[in-house]
């Protein structure tokens, strides 16, 4: 950061910076918010329009709150989410420790291939063939056939961030505590893994985006009862659009944002 | 050779549940639908145990009322409005993407971390939403149009939705957050002295991103490109609500076919070609230039 004072006068311009970045940005950012931005907005339209304002008002809270089917769907997508990043997360925390840390082996790179293997296949091809394996075998465990599919998908976005935070840490630090005497154990619980932290928060952070976004897997997997908040407000998009969706869809937009939030500022703590 | 032992039981536990929840999950579920492409299918679901070349042939032929073969381009119409969409798409993201992520890594570190921020935030809101938000846009009686028609430029709604412009900016607006971030990663890393270096050697701006920026950031730019291109490829949120559901691409025919029409070879072939493409542009990334820094890295 003290290099920017380096600069001196005579240089034309500073460097490193390119004419017309800025303002792509601001643009970019513009691009990014003003749709959400609309949707919001037409969440308190009273009128039965989705985009022809009528009045201020909060009757399609009050309509989409006393809506059992969505309450359930908020549930089940929850439960889903949760159980996925937590299993998703640990294993990705694993195998990226393996994978940076311990001596080259054989197999390292078909290790790192296979994890790395859900990112690679789109994911309209994940969900017809763990739809074919899952009718195959005959599983019908209701969330529990959700689950394990985004479990499995979200590995890699669990792993990237952590295994992308190991590779920039320095294992000088690590090697240290050895040499002060401190076992495998104590030189992850006090040097690896308070420096990985960051890794691992952001790694879940990711997976839990996945896991809750997800649309498509889920709507070749669920079967009737594992309705989640994406496979509802599909069905509603797909019948007419109406305030209800604007509803749903900001207070989603809502939670998501205090949930970044949250996550956002304990992975700035020290 | 204890201590060696112990290494390498230590390396099943870290990687072993990882690697076995991916095969049985995803590597045999594959196997099956590679299996599933040479049989026939079974109008009610499923497949019969025949073996046969017809979900193959289906791509590019068909039976006419006489039941001669005939070829019908509809299918290859579908896959290559796919690959040039989602081509356009990359092209679009990478080159918004790349002045933004970089605009953003220059920034002191405080303002960095809320605009990277801002980035992700968007990631966080649903898919689907933020597909939809776009039909509030675009619509006949959407944001746009309406705009249009009260400063007058226009008197009647122009169709702006259900075309392929609108797939277009649906699928840039949905991926171009997976292009910044691995763009920003690599970006930030950069060593600013190299900046110095290059400007005391006389290098003008353009040698300097020609020469220093694109070859350092080359990993980012490749990771970030197939990070769009792929989902975009088998997009099926995008084309479904914004194309209507007419303008199929390759996600929405592959779902149709284990949906509604119920055949399931087909679209397990369909799939299996999606693979492939996808497979030709890992390749060009694990051979591109830019993998062999990041080798020397592994190397060094």
């Amino acid at each position: 950061m003290t290099n920017n004072k380096h600069t001196s006068p005579r240089r034309f311009f500073k460097i490193g910076q390119f004419p017309g970045f800025g303002i792509t940005t601001l643009l970019f950012f513009l691009f990014l918010y003003i749709p959400l931005f609309i949707l919001v907005i037409f969440s308190f339209n009273t009128g039965r329009s989705a985009t022809i304002w009528d009045g201020f008002g909060f009757n399609w809270y009050l309509k989409a709150f006393n809506n059992d089917d969505i309450q359930r769907a908020a549930i089940n997508s929850i439960i889903i989410a949760i159980t996925a990043t937590t299993v998703a997360t640990m294993l990705a925390t694993f195998a990226a420790l393996i994978l940076s840390r311990a001596r080259k082996f054989r197999g390292q790179n078909i290790s790192y291939a296979i994890i790395m293997l859900p990112l690679i296949v789109p994911e309209i091809v994940t969900a017809v063939a763990t739809l074919s394996f899952f009718s195959a075998i005959g599983l019908k465990l209701g969330l529990v056939n959700v689950i394990i599919a985004h479990t499995v998908f979200c590995i890699p976005f669990a792993f990237m961030p952590i295994r992308a935070r190991l590779q920039g840490m320095d294992s000088t630090l690590e090697e240290a505590a050895t040499d002060l005497y401190a076992n495998d154990w104590k030189t992850f619980r006090y040097v690896t893994l308070p420096l990985l932290m960051p890794g691992i928060i952001s790694g879940a952070m990711l997976t839990f985006i996945i896991s809750i976004d997800d649309f498509i897997i889920t709507m070749m997997v669920a079967q009737a009862g594992s309705t989640t908040l994406p496979l509802y407000i599909y069905g509603m998009v797909r019948m007419g659009i109406t305030p209800e969706i604007n509803v749903v869809s900001t207070i989603m937009l809502c939670i998501s944002t205090l949930f970044v939030s949250l996550a956002y500022l304990v992975g700035r703590k020290k | 050779m204890n201590q060696a032992k112990r290494e390498a039981t230590r390396r099943w536990l870290g990687l072993g549940p990882a690697i076995l929840l991916i095969f049985i999950f995803m590597i045999i579920p594959l196997c099956i639908i590679s299996t599933y492409s040479f049989l026939e299918s079974n109008p009610y679901g499923g497949v019969k145990p025949h073996f046969s070349f017809a979900a193959y042939s289906q791509f590019l032929f068909e039976l006419d009322f006489d039941d001669n073969v005939v070829f019908n381009p509809a299918y290859l119409m579908i896959f290559w409005r796919s690959f040039v969409l989602a081509l356009a798409t990359t092209i679009l993201c990478l080159l918004i993407g790349f002045p933004v992520a970089y605009y953003i890594a220059l920034q002191p570190p405080s303002k960095r971390n809320l605009l990277v921020f801002l980035v992700t935030i968007p990631f966080w809101t649903n898919l689907l939403i933020r597909t939809f938000s776009w039909i509030l846009i675009l619509r006949d009686s959407g944001v746009v149009n309406n705009i249009l028609i009260w400063t007058g430029i226009i008197d009647k709604p122009i169709t702006l939705l259900y075309t392929n412009g609108a797939i277009l900016i649906g699928l840039v607006y949905t991926y171009i957050p997976f292009i910044v971030l691995p763009i920003y990663a690599t970006v930030e890393k950069l060593d600013i002295r190299l900046f110095e270096a290059a400007h005391d050697l006389y290098a003008n701006r353009r040698q300097l991103m020609r020469y220093i920026i694109l070859p350092l950031t080359a990993p980012g730019i490749i990771a970030g490109g197939i990070l769009v291109f792929v989902p975009s490829l088998g997009a099926f949120i995008a084309p479904n609500l914004l194309g209507g559901g007419k303008k199929l691409m390759l996600g929405s025919l592959i779902q149709l076919q284990f949906a509604s029409s119920r055949n399931w070879p087909f679209g397990s072939a369909v799939a299996l070609l999606l693979m492939a493409v996808v497979l030709i542009a890992m390749l060009i990334y694990i051979l591109g230039p830019a993998r062999k820094t990041d080798m020397g890295e592994h190397a060094g």
